[in-house]
């Protein structure tokens, strides 16, 4: 599905029209996750390991389960007993089987009806703990007497020697990095860290399932995903795939969070043993304990660079713990890390470690916004030391159409180039600091994603067209399609209804992750209306008595395509649709592929920090995104992506993190202490959305979703070196620790 | 547990539920009377998701406890629009794409509009304190705020 | 849990007295039932107090102090512009406390019984020297705001005395006071340092003073010390100085999530002294 050289002028898309679901979601009419209710539904809530590790003796549910008002009681007994690689991961995950692997595991799961009643009897079920030693600490965990997660987790690519906690070993690169190195003016060499941090939708997971004694299932959730829920499901609880069926609700939000399956299976689970519909919803401490937050990471960067800013060669090591499980994201985070630069000489190594906390999970761009700011703070280092303007350093190394990347392929035409040229030009850059204020910039990359993809189009007999769509609408994607649908239809966008429908609808579709729903769905929703235009010249076609081929589809309407095919009044959608009962039946197209033709983006941020030296405060005062959309689809959620990924970045780069205490156990499991960035911490954030054309989709679209979280990272801590002359290499930059390295600084 | 009857007013219509006295008004709201536009982010005060205003005044829904409501006039997100016609507040949020996932944006809404009629001319910085309490996770605030700023700057024009 | 709705301080009393278990007071809420959400207690007698006469009003005496009812919300302080112009510090202490929505709720007496160290309203009250009526088996007592917590979470009060009203001195002329917190983001956070500073002026002298912190120290606590470094000078750098020492030294933190205790010892020398400069401006303009 290459580009589309014809369509270079566009009359839908590129505007902003009022999304369509937008009606019932300021009016709560929006039915998300927790919204329904079902007949003699009961409620469930899961029993939780206090402990971040321990063998699990004995559960005993005979004081719980003698509770008037109990129906069900579950626990791992309940689910498949025959799974292994990844299914038996999520299962465990799902279920603790002979341990408790993190603090907030679930152990065991009561149903009753009512949900006061289900937490009173969920704190009778009596499970009996031999607590083991823990480790949360990626660098901890990989030392010689760290306490082991599990014996033989470890595949095929771990170096022989490691710790068992070492599940996963990458390491690639292309030329001589010790050349490189050699050719270097400057060769620095430093360690940063990343920490865990939660994807923070305001909405928590929840679902209600129904699943009766002949092992049909329906199930309604909140997910990115429905046909992975299904998929999930069906495999956790030994059933076949197409006895369930998922509706995915309204989603409050995601971000690579809800693409797996927690409470799901287990609510199914209930309900099977209970014979009535099942509603389980998550408590916030529950999300922020045992959903997937991302990992954490500590790594080692060496960067050489000559003095006119020319990178010679660049190494890093990446370690990270992804939780309790196999899965840690470090082939993302090797492979952005040095994405945005020609470097001759590439080297990366990746540990992939195990400790005792959740299952991580994806979080937009998942792995990137790590190695992003270990490289791109290096970067920054290099420039000072060498007294280069950090735009110009990265302009003279930017990757382009035809570079090698540091990952391998040879890039296709990409925007970075055109990213780093507006930031440049942009006033922003220009603009006066204050006294305590500094500026900071930095670049990032996501590759982007295609995936699995299966889309309906229907004609309506008045000419209006209706889409099916498998991918849920977290941010405003109906809109895009439909914008894409009334495109090519030629029809008012106000004739298109997009619907996001249940598995039972559409062949599987991944889910809106990977920033590939307006990509893949996008490209696909086109496609789908392609073959219903061919089948509506068809139709006219038969009517006028000529030749399809002699037909072309303009504005809507059916015209013959020259004066050799006939003289014919043009035939509107609308006047083919309303004969077509009678004229071959019910016109519709549809496309399923796996689209591969995701092109990356790109994008350059620029941040004004002022920092407070008397208490190590740090103030956002200015902030601007640029990133390559390819084509802007609908620009308003265009740079609603962006804004929104920019405010992820800022919060992991301040204030997010993940603090286990000494017991294991999670400190900080409510928003009072998970500080994500609230309205008065944020400026405007300004945006600039740079289009260059994906080749691989019909009208240029890359995603846009992702890449936005990834240079806030290090844009932030190189503007706090700015403003303050002290190089944090840990996040988050913290009051303490600003206020600490300013001291030792002026003490040194 | 013993249910107590509460009779109460929500969005002007007289509603009467049973709850159990450990019982939220959130939770009273959405599973008794089935007004399931406040929403539970957190049941912590924290993120503002269940916002409604309580004989006038903004609250948390988690932070009532539905025996509280008695006698009370409450007003939730589905008390906003004037039958068909939305608030402005609605439609510029519609029209600004202050929205993308959709969740936090009734406690937003019902948020802003004690906002307006307490201070018909905020400046930026008063919008982004008052909504402090209004967790998105989505949008970094930014069309947000300028949705609040706009129907601000109409309804004054308008009065 | 049982549900009661005394209309009288002694009614409340008289339940408290005969309750068994758990008990607590509800006026706005917000902490008793986020620590319900949390699991971390359910009261077996729950004491809704908002139906005694009086509690949700705010009264000018005439000494020129106020009362103030133990359920007014801060959100009713902060528009009260007599009281505002009084006590901009108290007010302040107040305000910080949690989002506009949880200032539709949260009380003075809530936030000092809830007995954290951090509550943001305390350290205001103890430097501006407030004080609160005690209803108990043997009638009312009056005891100082800084006598009430004892320990985190603790407070002075026997098991069934209810705090009844809260009494906040005359202004008198040229006083002033203010409160200023660190938090690491800019609203809805948990003080990780508090301080309160009130004083009066003599000209351009300061003749009386008070400074508290909070955050600092299993209770908030009244600095005496950086009373002293005040009292007599024009706020000049030197009693700048010696009042950010006074208040570094009166710390005995924690170190936990919210914050280093180093850090917390520096922060309290730096809030102090920018809460005495706009206590001081206040003062000056009043």
């Amino acid at each position: 599905m290459a580009l589309d050289s014809k369509t270079t002028e566009f009359k839908y898309i590129g505007t902003r029209p009022n999304r369509p679901d937008g009606l019932d979601k300021v009016t709560g009419k929006a039915l998300y996750g927790a919204d329904t209710f079902a007949p003699g539904m009961l409620h469930g809530v899961i029993v939780r390991s206090p402990h971040a590790h321990a063998k699990i003796l004995k559960i005993d549910a005979s004081k719980a389960m003698a509770m008037k008002g109990v129906k069900a009681i579950v626990t791992r007994a309940d689910f498949a007993s025959d799974l292994e690689g990844d299914d038996w991961d999520l299962l465990e995950n799902v279920m603790a089987g002979d341990k408790a692997l993190y603090d907030g595991h679930a152990v065991a799961a009561v149903a009753a009806t009512s949900q006061l009643l289900a937490r009173d009897a969920a704190k009778l079920i009596d499970v009996t703990y031999e607590v083991l030693p823990h480790v949360t600490n990626v660098d901890e965990a990989m030392k010689p007497d760290a306490p082991v997660i599990r014996e033989g987790a470890a595949n095929y690519s771990v170096p022989e020697g490691m710790h068992p906690n070492v599940v996963r070993h990458t390491e690639f690169g292309h030329g001589d990095v010790e050349a490189g190195f050699a050719q270097a003016d400057l060769v620095l060499e430093k360690s940063y860290t990343t920490e865990a941090v939660h994807q923070g939708y305001i909405e928590p997971h929840a679902c209600l399932a129904q699943m009766g004694a002949d092992g049909r299932g329906e199930l309604w959730c909140c997910t990115q995903g429905h046909w992975f829920v299904r998929r999930m499901c069906a495999s956790l609880l030994g059933i076949e795939t197409a006895n369930l069926r998922v509706t995915a609700s309204e989603i409050g939000g995601g971000f690579g969070g809800k693409t797996t399956v927690f409470i799901d299976p287990v609510a199914l689970a209930l309900s099977r043993k209970a014979n009535r519909p099942v509603k389980i919803v998550m408590s916030r401490s529950d999300v922020l304990r045992a959903t997937g937050p991302t990992a954490s990471a500590s790594m080692d960067i060496k960067m050489g660079m000559t003095k006119d800013g020319r990178i010679t060669a660049a190494s890093g090591v990446f370690r990270l713990q992804g939780g309790a499980f196999p899965q840690a994201p470090i082939e993302t985070t090797t492979m952005c890390a040095f994405a945005c630069y020609d470097v001759a000489n590439v080297h990366h190594v990746g540990f992939d470690v195990m400790s005792n906390r959740p299952k991580q999970a994806a979080y937009r761009a998942p792995g990137a916004p790590m190695g992003a700011f270990a490289a791109e703070s290096m970067i920054d280092e290099l420039c000072r030391e060498l007294n280069l303007d950090p735009l110009d350093v990265r302009l003279k190394n930017a990757a382009k159409e035809g570079t090698k990347a540091s990952y391998g392929p040879t890039y296709p035409r990409i925007g970075l180039v055109e990213t780093l040229e507006a930031a440049k030009a942009h006033p922003h850059y220009q603009a006066p600091l204050k006294d305590n204020q500094g500026r900071g910039v930095a670049s990032g990359y996501w590759m982007n994603w295609g995936g699995e993809t299966s889309v309906s189009l229907a004609i309506s007999e008045d000419g209006t067209a209706q889409v099916s769509v498998g991918t849920p609408d977290i941010g405003g994607s109906r809109a895009s399609m439909a914008l894409m649908a009334a495109e090519t239809l030629g029809i008012p966008y106000e004739n298109v209804r997009v619907n996001v429908v249940d598995t039972g609808a559409l062949g599987v579709n991944e889910p809106t992750h990977g920033s590939r729903a307006t990509y893949a769905t996008g490209l696909a929703t086109i496609q789908a209306a392609r073959e219903a235009i061919t089948k509506l010249c068809k139709r006219a076609a038969d009517k006028w008595g000529i030749d399809a081929d002699a037909v072309v589809w303009e504005d809507g309407c059916a015209k013959p395509s020259g004066p050799n095919a006939g003289e014919f009044p043009p035939l509107s959608i609308g006047e083919i649709a309303a004969e077509m009962g009678s004229t071959g039946g019910p016109i519709s197209g549809h496309f399923e592929a796996t689209p591969n033709g995701h092109g990356g983006s790109f994008g350059t941020h620029i941040v004004d920090v002022e920092v407070d030296k008397e208490t190590g405060h740090t103030s956002v005062v200015r902030y601007t995104v640029v990133q390559d959309a390819g084509k802007a689809i609908h620009p308003a959620y265009v740079e609603g992506q962006f804004q929104g990924g920019a405010a992820q970045g800022i919060g992991w780069a301040l204030n997010e993190e993940y603090i286990y205490g000494s017991d294991g156990r999670l400190q900080n499991t409510v928003f009072l202490d998970y500080r994500i960035p609230v309205a008065s911490d944020l400026p405007m954030i300004d945006t600039v959305i740079v289009e260059v054309p994906n080749p691989g989709h019909p009208y240029g679209v890359r995603g846009v979703g992702e890449t936005g979280i990834t240079p806030p990272l290090p844009a932030l801590a190189n503007a706090v070196a700015a403003a303050t002359g002290v190089r944090l290499r840990g996040l988050p930059l913290s009051p303490p620790k600003i206020l600490a390295a300013l001291q030792s600084k002026s003490d040194g | 547990m013993t249910k107590i009857h509460i009779t109460t007013t929500v969005n002007g219509d007289d509603a009467e539920f049973l709850c159990d006295p450990r019982e939220t008004l959130l939770d009273c709201l959405r599973d008794e009377l089935r007004l399931t536009g406040a929403k539970e982010g957190c049941g912590t005060g924290d993120c503002g998701a269940c916002s409604v205003t309580l004989d006038g005044r903004l609250v948390c829904s988690c932070l009532v406890l539905g025996v509280e409501a008695q006698g009370k006039e409450i007003t939730t997100i589905e008390g906003m629009a004037d039958g068909d016609t939305l608030h402005p507040l609605q439609q510029k949020f519609i029209e600004h794409a202050a929205l993308q996932c959709g969740i936090c944006t009734p406690g937003i809404l019902v948020a802003t509009k004690a906002l307006l009629e307490k201070n018909p001319d905020p400046t930026e910085t008063e919008v982004r304190y008052w909504l402090a309490g209004n967790l998105c996770r989505c949008t970094g605030y930014d069309k947000i705020i300028r949705a609040v700023m706009d129907t601000a700057a109409d309804l004054r024009e308008a009065s | 849990m049982k549900y009661h709705t005394p209309h009288t301080f002694e009614e409340a009393a008289g339940i408290a007295r005969t309750s068994s278990g758990t008990l607590r007071y509800l006026a706005g809420g917000t902490d008793v039932l986020v620590q319900m959400r949390a699991d971390i207690m359910t009261p077996d007698d729950l004491i809704d107090i908002k139906h005694i006469d009086g509690v949700k009003t705010i009264t000018k005496r005439d000494d020129g102090g106020w009362d103030i009812g133990v359920a007014v919300a801060g959100a009713e302080m902060s528009e009260h512009a007599d009281l505002c112009a009084d006590w901009p510090g108290v007010i302040e202490g107040m305000d910080l406390i949690g989002s506009t929505q949880v200032q539709g709720r949260a009380t003075l007496v809530g936030n000092l019984c809830n007995g954290s160290p951090a509550a943001d309203s305390v350290p205001a009250m103890m430097a501006a020297g407030v004080t609160v009526s005690v209803t108990g088996p043997n009638g009312v007592r009056q005891i100082a705001v800084q006598d009430v917590p004892t320990g985190p979470g603790k407070t002075c009060l026997a098991a069934d005395e209810v705090v009844s009203a809260v009494h906040i001195p005359a202004r008198g002329d040229h006083g002033g006071d203010a409160y200023l917190r660190f938090i690491p983001r800019t609203e809805m956070d948990i003080a990780v340092v508090g301080c309160a500073v009130n004083l009066r002026l003599d000209r351009d002298v300061i003749s009386e003073a008070c400074v508290a912190l909070g955050a600092v120290a299993p209770t908030a606590l009244i600095v005496a010390d950086a009373a002293k470094a005040l009292i007599g000078t024009t706020l000049d750098t030197d009693a700048l100085a010696a009042l950010a020492q006074a208040a570094s030294d009166a710390c005995n933190p924690i170190d936990d999530k919210r914050g280093t205790i180093a850090f917390r010892k520096d922060v309290a020398g730096v809030l102090a002294q920018r809460a005495a400069k706009i206590a001081y401006s206040r003062a000056k303009g009043a």
